[in-house]
């Protein structure tokens, strides 16, 4: 089996979910709706070889919604791919990696802790990082950093 | 799940009812300061002798003088600080020729160095540990993460200066500060130690000359 290259992974991901992935370097991106979030990621782990989960996040694109991504990485062919997928603002919920790889759980929360996206499957989806009376996601843009929070702030 | 909406101004942190009641607490456990309560029958009895008043006015500073001359401080390292902090108590700078004992257990401490940044999170271990050192006391905020907040300050998760906790007798700036800012701060502590009374006042600290 040949290693896979960065066009090669474009070019499958194509002819797949019908997406153009943008290639730049060792790096494959590509956008799916959140509908095919979890087929995309179980795709890059068993056809494309991407067995690596790297880090799971998130950026707060205020009115345009909140961008979930992940990357997953295939060490031994050294290409990486960054999959995202959009989710809308006021509807926050996205489908879970937990089942593709088991250490999406804790990113996961993590993300749902600073976000407030809710993982909808996942098996435990609490605060992970803040107390657990905490109010608000701190790492939105509308988080007010003044915000009175008792008694010590 | 909507985030707070921000309150313009903010009330100040001594509006709160959880602090209040704790500031509340806190005065109801200096009334009740058993070392305190010792020191004055002590004194009052000397007072009955003849001549008593003379010996009186030693006690206190004999007293003061083991006070200032024996603070335990409790080992609580919160961050980087805390590194300089343990250089202080090793060989080098050695600051128990000063009589001060890193000590680990909060009930027989008398001195707690903050050292380091305060989260909210770590607010609340915090104020038990304090609670949990008998009377009387002492708290050096080291480092400018304890003292405002450092570079910090504008974050959503670290409390802005530990005097929002506990009292504060002596603030040691730097980031972090060297042992010899520590050991400075700690001597300007023992002039302060030296001064309490059994009042529970504490006199302003001196310009340093």
């Amino acid at each position: 089996m040949t290693a896979l290259t960065v066009a090669a992974a474009s070019s499958q991901i194509q002819e797949r979910f019908g997406v153009g992935p943008s290639a730049t370097g060792g790096e494959v991106s590509v956008t799916v709706p959140p509908e095919q979030w979890q087929e995309l990621a179980r795709f890059a782990r068993d056809t494309l070889g991407c067995r690596y989960f790297n880090f799971l996040t998130a950026v707060d694109w205020k009115e345009q919604g909140l961008e979930v991504l992940a990357r997953l990485d295939n060490l031994d062919a050294g290409v990486a791919l960054t999959i995202r997928t959009r989710v809308a603002a006021d509807r926050l919920r996205c489908p879970t990696l937990t089942g593709v790889f088991k250490g999406a759980d804790w990113m996961e929360r993590e993300c749902y802790d600073m976000f407030g996206v809710a993982f909808e499957g996942h098996p435990d989806l609490r605060r992970i990082l803040l107390a657990d009376d905490w109010e608000g996601h701190p790492l939105r843009k509308d988080y007010a950093v003044d915000t009175p929070q008792a008694p010590y702030r | 799940m909507k985030p707070p909406v921000p309150q313009v101004p903010p009330p100040g942190w001594s509006e709160f009812k959880d602090l209040q009641e704790w500031e509340k607490y806190h005065q109801e456990r200096a009334d009740n300061d058993k070392t305190s309560e010792a020191l004055s029958s002590i004194a009052e009895a000397i007072h009955h002798f003849p001549g008593g008043w003379i010996v009186t006015t030693s006690t206190e500073k004999i007293f003061n003088w083991a006070r200032s001359s024996s603070i335990w401080p409790v080992t609580f390292g919160l961050a980087c600080c805390a590194i300089e902090m343990m250089a202080t108590f090793a060989s080098r700078f050695d600051v128990e020729r000063f009589g001060m004992v890193p000590w680990a257990s909060p009930r027989h401490s008398d001195l707690m160095i903050v050292s380091g940044t305060v989260t909210i999170k770590m607010a609340p271990m915090l104020k038990r540990i304090y609670d949990q050192m008998p009377d009387p006391k002492w708290v050096v905020s080291m480092g400018s993460c304890a003292n405002s907040g450092g570079p910090f300050r504008h974050g959503y998760h670290v409390v802005k200066g530990v005097d929002r906790v506990v009292p504060v007798d002596v603030y040691v700036p730097g980031c972090p500060p060297t042992p010899d800012s520590l050991m400075y701060g700690l001597l300007r502590l023992q002039e302060q130690v030296a001064q309490f009374q059994k009042t529970g006042t504490r006199p302003a600290p001196a310009e340093p000359a």
